[in-house]
């Protein structure tokens, strides 16, 4: 394939592993009472009553949601599902979240997020969204950081594993995708031999910048290597996009060995720009695919889920200009680009230095024709061409890159499990310091935006043994919180996190504190089955579907008591909280539900379904401490046998009685 | 009358015009579950709530202890108010027209007399609601204990600090009557000597 030489090097190889185990042999635990200065406590602390600076939004890795911590005191704030039912809020439980989950394979129920990238504007993040990736069932998801909710998923097809991605343009353009496995395109059965022939890799642009029409813009199918991460340009280098890649062998199996063979892999550099204009020259194709699109209605609060048929899609060699390959030492991780668009870093995880290219030399490269080579038509670039220097012997196993504005940059190292700050331009390392333990991202607040604002550096760990109390089998993994003001770094504060703290965004929490809704307007709910009032409420029967119309309000449900369910009935609690008021969520729970509970936010309709198995009175009550008489806050359902002559009815503050008929289907909306 | 007292009354007359679209009372109401406040605007012609929602939480707390919710289509006050700041309004204009003391006189008499009745009424609009409670659906009932909001100032009323205190159109009121009292003063000080006579 390559037609460029390739040096095997597994002595090589072996040198830096027998160096990793001295590293982890070398790295006993120092004790963090040296290391810590008093004023690290003063400098984490956040009195009561006081509010962080810094909203920090952290990948849950594999429980698939985002945790919310503030900084620098650490304190988590809140948890937001996006890839996974959460049944603290009813997420994916209730009718009306349940969409959210669906895809191409129908309801998945967890995740993996690995990368979230805040909007940005003007090379700025705005705190408007909260974008991220699911891993294993390829999908990126919008988060409205006015609710902290999951408000839209879209599905990437011919994708096998959604690691790159969602990086952002730095005008929120485009969130992309970069396929972690190459698959067959389209998927299909073949012989996992037939790797070099038959799978393909895919880069994916998503149109981002309006809620709810998220869309993939155009698909480039490219070879089938793995895609791993990536970082838009900015400034002068705006309109390209930088992907990392590994096995660049095409290797399909022991990829730990046959993955690691070539010398040099690459960095992808793709000019979105000019795919724009192959675009609108007709050189994508409307290729049959199956996905899903799923957004909640504003007004509604109900997900949808709608099913696309067509991909535009087209072959890297068909768009002369669209992509370059930068050889890059050693299954390069990150592909980080500084805030002046300039440098794009690499971290060879294999690699003995930090390559770094040079986005002004790529461009006299591409324009002098510097190749070495190509690959299916893709134009490989002379590593010398494109090469701005190399960081010598920082550290071992270079993963990913963030900046301070100030011409420096953080490199982690997960293999000798530091952090190692160098000097832009001179490539000069001027500080290091260690992590507890195998760092993998890193994140400063702003780190890959034009504007970084460098107060602080967070460390997420992979490994804690001995830095808490343990817990089992399993440990907690953590986060560290590094004070890089200074010319030195200080750590300043440990803290553990839910879930595997993959990478991490961070922004003032001013940009995002005021902008909260505090509750739906209950006047504006075109909810199919809200009661805006308890005049509203009802009961109704539709064969063998009971739809049950209540509110919630404190501290009472209206209806509080219904009889006339009967076994083989499914019943449909549509609860509208009636508050308006902030942060009174109202819960709701029916003994022995299958599936879980809903939480209700004030002005909200949620449905949750119950299927009764046996005849008998069960309880239901509000989950959620919401009141001085939540406890009281409870009813009955009644069920009676399969054509027992009982009559639907339920009792409300108006007294006993047969409640008004609920209307069978949705209500017309006006 | 002086010309600087018909000046004053007319400007008094003008301010007073500020009370149609200015708030003239508000209660603010803070807990320990409610750090933000909550709180209510009574204009001349309603009662609001100092944000959207506010006057619907406030009678969602008070079915607590039975308390009537606080309907403005309800208060009867709220239909005639208008009406009578309308009239004062127009016929301050007129004795500033005038400018005969001894009408100045008359009007500030009936003047004090509205605002007086207006501030009983207000206080006995808040006695009701404070001691008419619902015993039958209260779900806190405390012996003798009534809900009545301060006139003006500050009460603990359970967990709420209520807090009462004229509004921006209020305090306008509160000026115009200073200025109303400066014009009389004025009148009477330069009574010996009539303006027609200096000039
Ligand atoms: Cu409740």
């Amino acid at each position: 394939m390559a037609t460029f030489p390739k040096f095997r090097t597994l002595a090589g190889a072996g040198v830096i592993a027998s160096a990793a185990l001295l590293a982890f042999a070398c790295a006993k635990r120092p004790s963090s009472g040296g290391l810590i200065s008093a004023d690290a406590a003063k400098a984490v602390y956040v009195a009561p009553g006081q509010y962080d600076e810094f909203y920090a939004f952290m990948s849950g890795g594999f429980n698939g949601q985002i945790g919310v911590y503030g900084l620098p005191s650490g304190r988590r704030l809140k948890t937001i599902p996006v890839f996974s039912q959460y049944p603290e809020n009813g997420y994916g439980y209730s009718e009306e979240t349940k969409p959210m989950l669906n895809t191409s394979y129908g309801f998945v129920p967890w995740d993996d997020t690995h990368h979230p990238a805040l909007s940005q504007t003007n090379g700025e993040d705005d705190g408007r969204w909260l974008f991220i990736n699911a891993n294993n069932t390829p999908r990126i998801a919008r988060i409205d950081l006015t609710r902290f909710e999951t408000e839209e998923i879209l599905e990437i097809p011919n994708a096998g594993g959604n690691h790159g991605s969602p990086y952002i343009t730095q005008n929120s353009e485009y969130v992309m995708s970069a396929t972690r496995f190459s698959v067959p395109v389209p998927n299909s059965d073949v012989p996992i031999s037939d790797f070099k022939k038959r799978f393909k890799g895919q880069i994916s642009f998503i149109r981002a910048d309006q809620p709810g029409k998220m869309a993939i813009a155009f698909q480039m199918i490219v070879p089938g290597f793995n895609y791993d991460l990536a970082r838009a340009g900015k400034g002068p280098s705006n309109g390209w996009v930088f992907f990392s890649m590994y096995n660049t062998e095409q290797a399909n199996s022991l990829l730990e060995v046959n993955a690691s063979q070539n010398d040099k892999d690459f960095v992808a550099a793709v000019n979105w720009k000019a795919i724009e204009g192959c675009a609108k020259a007709g050189k994508t194709k409307n290729v049959a695919a199956s996905y899903v699109h799923n957004f909640t209605d504003e007004f509604t609060r109900v997900a949808k889920s709608e099913t696309v048929t067509s991909v535009p899609q087209f072959e890297a060699k068909d768009c002369p200009g669209a992509i370059y390959f930068l050889p890059t030492p050693k299954s390069p991780h990150g592909a980080d680009v500084d805030p002046t668009g300039e440098y794009i870093v690499a971290g060879g995880k294999l690699a003995s230095v930090i390559p770094v290219h040079s986005f002004s030399k790529m461009i006299k490269a591409i324009e002098a024709k510097a190749f070495e080579g190509n690959i299916d038509g893709i134009p490989v670039l002379k590593y010398d061409a494109t090469l701005a220097g190399e960081v010598k012997n920082p550290g071992l196993g270079p993963l990913h890159t963030e900046f301070d504005g100030k011409g420096y940059a953080y490199t982690s190292f997960f293999i000798s499990s530091e952090v190692v700050k160098w000097k832009l331009g001179t490539w000069e390392v001027v500080d290091r310091v260690p992590t507890y333990y195998s760092v993998g991202h890193l994140m400063i607040p702003g780190g890959g935006t034009m504007k970084p604002n460098a107060k602080y550096m967070v460390a997420m760990d992979k490994i804690t043994k001995d830095r808490y109390l343990p817990t089992g089998p399993e440990l907690t993994q953590s986060a560290q919180l590094y004070d890089i003001s200074g010319d030195k770094m200080k750590l300043l504060l440990d803290f553990p996190t839910e879930g595997e703290p993959h990478y991490a965004q961070a922004i003032e929490a001013k940009k995002i504190k005021d902008k909260q809704i505090k509750f739906f307007k209950l006047a504006d709910s075109k909810a199919p089955h809200v009661s805006r009032s308890e005049k509203e409420t009802g009961i109704s029967r539709e064969g063998k579907k009971v739809h049950v119309r209540m509110t919630a309000i404190r501290s009472h449900f209206s209806p509080d008591n219904i009889e006339g369910v009967q076994v083989g009935d499914t019943v449909l609690f549509h609860v509208t909280n009636l508050e308006q008021d902030w942060d009174v969520p109202h819960g709701f729970a029916v003994m022995g539900a299958t599936n879980g509970e809903l939480l209700i936010m004030p002005g909200e309709t949620r449905t949750l379904q119950w299927t009764p198995k046996k005849p008998g009175v069960y309880p239901m009550y509000c989950t959620d401490f919401c009141s001085a008489l939540h406890q009281e806050m409870q009813g009955y359902v009644r069920v009676s046998p399969a054509g027992s002559s009982v009559a639907l009815s339920g009792v409300t503050s108006r007294g006993p009685q047969s409640l008004p008929k609920a209307e069978a289907g949705p209500k017309q909306q006006q | 009358m002086p010309k600087s007292a018909r000046i004053l009354v007319a400007v008094a007359a003008l301010l007073m015009c500020a009370g149609f679209v200015l708030p003239l009372w508000r209660v603010d109401l803070v807990a320990p579950q409610y750090p933000e406040g909550l709180g209510m605007l009574i204009r001349v012609n309603t009662v609001v709530g100092v944000k959207e929602q506010d006057l619907n939480s406030i009678n969602n707390l008070n079915h607590y202890i039975g308390m009537k919710r606080i309907e403005p289509d309800a208060i009867p006050e709220l239909k005639y108010m208008p009406a009578i700041l309308g009239v004062l309004v127009v016929s301050a204009l007129g004795v500033a027209a005038l400018g005969k003391r001894g009408v100045l006189s008359a009007w500030t008499a009936a003047f004090g007399a509205v605002l007086a009745a207006g501030l009983y009424d207000y206080w006995k609009w808040g006695y009701e609601y404070g001691h008419d409670l619902d015993v039958e659906t209260a779900i806190i009932k405390i012996p003798d204990m009534t809900y009545q909001p301060p006139l003006i100032g500050s009460k603990q009323l359970l967990n709420f600090t209520a807090t009462s205190w004229p509004a921006s159109g209020g305090w306008l009121l509160v000026i115009a009557t200073a200025l109303v009292a400066v014009a009389v003063w004025q009148s009477y000080r330069r009574a010996p000597i009539s303006p027609d006579r200096v000039a």
